[in-house]
């Protein structure tokens, strides 16, 4: 069989291009997100930024995985705010995951207006893609931190293991269940409680690397997100504690009464998710204004509220003692900035390839 | 599928014959206008396939070979192969076999629900692999379902390599089955009928004159079972515990390494992926293109 070649690259670049035209014409229609929308109107939201009296908005808020209960309350109280305040509609598409990857997503081209994270870094590293500007760290009240949290041990009822401290998690014979800290914003801040609790006991680095080896040693799963670790432990029963955002170990308790305690530990880590808007897209969609009062609204007196119902540690001080009962106050919490030297210091030390984290790995 | 591509090139011919004289001297394919199916052809693969995979190239020119050579050879990914490769291999070595014995029995036999059974074998295709990981999971934790049988005698399945493997073994069967299933189909009864009349027992029939038949249909199903299965992420993750060193498999310690924003390390380690990928199906391909021939020759 013969073919003209001439007549044949021609055929095939013309349908070529037919093909591409025909893929960029669905490539236009198929740009939304997968994530679930929320809220009354959802059209529409595409067409805002061409007119400036539009009736409705939508941003995009994408978070890390346990504050899917959080944002679902929050999000229709910011939608009566700012009803109330513009006599816009805002329509506030969610997003979670692990924050690392959801980070990555955002990174790679998944338009969000705010992105409210589990770690500074994650919002660090959007930063260095030019995503967001410097400085975002003190653009809202407490290092854009509206809320915080802290690290708890979530255990079965009756405390079958006496698990009390963080000497007994590290105990032979106890199964722990948490992320990997590899892909989990929670996992970190596991891990460094961990740390900040051996290094005070011993006082000694090789020590507290002993003891976070022997803890890491008692883990039977490293799932790759704190919901997933939750998941395993509560659904699938598997494992004696779990090292547990304390919102997450609240919100387990709360859907199965009878099963769990939640223990907290002699010293903890103060866990700052952190919230920042996405500067690039805002100013690109026109949404900034509506972007900003989304999180500045996070430290209103109803907000905080919300935040302490739904098992977030208000930032407001005054707000956090109405909390008091939830809540163990005097739990010892140490800092990231303080303690650790920040984030950055913190991932080079013990969670880059290769830092404390992998050699406690290392084969044995 | 091998058997209609290898109908696929008769036609031709059997049209010449049949109706005595060539018409259409330019072209005798069925498809009407080769340049147009060509073109489309190459651009779809382009667009889906080969830029994707020219991008890993792209991605990898900027990293410096001892980098690269560190990022593929640390211990931990070092591990993750060895996982990968042992769970994909078990569970397309089972799904072989297990493969077989369900294509046998969907064509020889009829019994009530076949059809539906028939129907089922597609499912694992169909099914989010995070559902099929969900699942399996809960049924094989040790408070699970299966589980908790096996744990009674302390064996311990989710969260272990040999969950992995059942995990690959859920994923991998309908490629066996259904590269198997249209080859069996055709098998003329008469070959066994005639060995049986020579004297051949059970056992000898089935390993001398069906199983070399199915041979090259069997190895395409693994191929294909043991490569998806050394990619599988979807449903895998739950079910691995995913210990370094231990439960780990190499497409989560590319996500990690994404997850970390190391793009450098996650494209090197791809990379590894798609060479190994790449020999094993080119090692199956060549090696059922061998068998397929002696066969060929045998029969005809």
């Amino acid at each position: 069989m013969k073919i003209n070649t001439v007549s044949f690259l021609k055929k095939t670049a013309v349908s070529g291009l037919a093909v591409l035209t025909l893929a960029a014409s669905f490539a236009g229609c198929g740009s939304g997100s997968s994530a679930s929308s929320q809220g009354a109107s959802s059209k529409g939201a595409a067409s805002s930024q061409t007119s400036a009296a539009k009736s409705s908005v939508e941003i995009t808020n994408v978070s890390y995985d346990p504050t899917r209960e959080l944002y679902e309350n929050y999000n229709k109280l910011f939608q009566k705010h700012w009803k109330e305040k513009t006599g816009q509609d805002v329509t506030i598409v969610q997003s979670h995951g692990g924050s690392g990857k959801q980070a990555r997503s955002v990174l790679e081209g998944n338009e969000a207006d705010v992105v409210t994270l589990a770690l500074e870094g994650d919002i660090n590293e959007l930063e260095k893609g030019g995503l967001i500007e410097p400085g975002w760290v003190k653009e809202f009240p407490k290092n854009s931190a509206p809320y915080t949290s802290t690290i708890v041990f979530l255990v079965r009822k009756g405390n079958p293991k006496h698990i009390k401290d963080w000497d007994d998690v590290v105990k032979s014979g106890v199964e722990v269940i948490t992320p990997d800290p590899k892909s989990s914003g929670g996992a970190r801040w596991n891990f460094l409680a961990a740390w900040a609790y051996a290094n005070k006991k011993y006082g000694d680095e090789n020590k507290a690397k002993e003891f976070v080896k022997a803890l890491y040693g008692n883990v039977s799963v490293l799932d790759t997100g704190a919901r997933g670790a939750t998941t395993t432990f509560v659904e699938n029963k598997k494992g004696d504690v779990l090292l547990a955002w304390e919102n997450e170990a609240f919100l387990s308790q709360k859907e199965h009464p009878d099963e769990f305690e939640i223990v907290t530990p002699s010293l903890s880590i103060l866990a700052q998710p952190s919230v920042a808007v996405v500067d690039s897209v805002v100013k690109k969609r026109g949404t900034e204004a509506v972007a900003k009062e989304y999180l500045s609204y996070l430290y209103s007196d109803e907000a905080q509220k919300l935040e302490g119902e739904n098992f977030y540690r208000p930032s407001d001080p005054e707000i956090l003692k109405q909390f008091s009962k939830t809540f163990d106050l005097n739990l010892k919490l140490v800092n990231i900035d303080d303690d650790f030297g920040g984030w950055d210091a913190a991932t080079k030390k013990f969670f880059a390839d290769g830092a404390i984290f992998d050699q406690i790995y290392k084969k044995k | 599928m091998i058997e209609l591509l290898q109908n696929a090139k008769r036609p031709e011919k059997g049209i010449c014959d049949m109706t005595g004289f060539r018409f259409r001297p330019k072209s005798n394919r069925v498809v009407p206008g080769f340049g147009l199916s060509m073109g489309i052809t190459i651009t779809l693969l382009s667009l889906i396939v080969l830029i994707p995979l020219f991008s890993i190239f792209v991605v990898l020119s900027g990293i410096g070979w001892k980098e690269f050579i560190a990022d593929i050879t640390d211990s931990a990914v070092r591990a993750t192969y060895s996982v990968s490769m042992t769970c994909a291999l078990a569970a397309a070595l089972i799904d072989s076999v297990f493969g077989l014995i369900l294509a046998w029995i969907l064509v020889r036999y009829r019994f009530p629900g076949r059809r539906l059974l028939d129907g089922l074998i597609e499912l694992p295709f169909a099914l989010p692999t995070a559902v099929a990981g969900i699942s399996l999971t809960t049924l094989y934790s040790e408070t699970g379902w299966i589980g908790s049988f096996f744990h009674r005698f302390g064996i311990k399945i989710s969260y272990t390599r040999a969950g992995i493997t059942i995990a690959l073994i859920f994923i991998g069967i309908p490629f066996v089955v259904r590269s198997v299933q249209p080859v069996l189909e055709k098998l003329d009864s008469r070959y066994e009928e005639a060995a049986m009349m020579l004297g051949a027992g059970r056992f000898k029939t089935f390993v001398k004159v069906i199983l070399p038949e199915l041979l090259p249909a069997l190895l395409t199903g693994f191929g294909l079972a043991f490569a998806r299965g050394l990619g599988e992420y979807g449903s895998v993750v739950f079910i691995a515990g995913n210990i370094p060193y231990e439960t780990q498999i190499t497409p989560l310690i590319i996500m990690n390494k994404l997850e970390q924003f190391n793009y450098s390390s996650a494209t090197a380690i791809a990379f590894v992926m798609i060479v190994f990928s790449f020999v094993v199906l080119f090692f199956i391909n060549s090696l059922q293109f061998r068998v397929s021939k002696i066969a060929g020759g045998a029969g005809e």
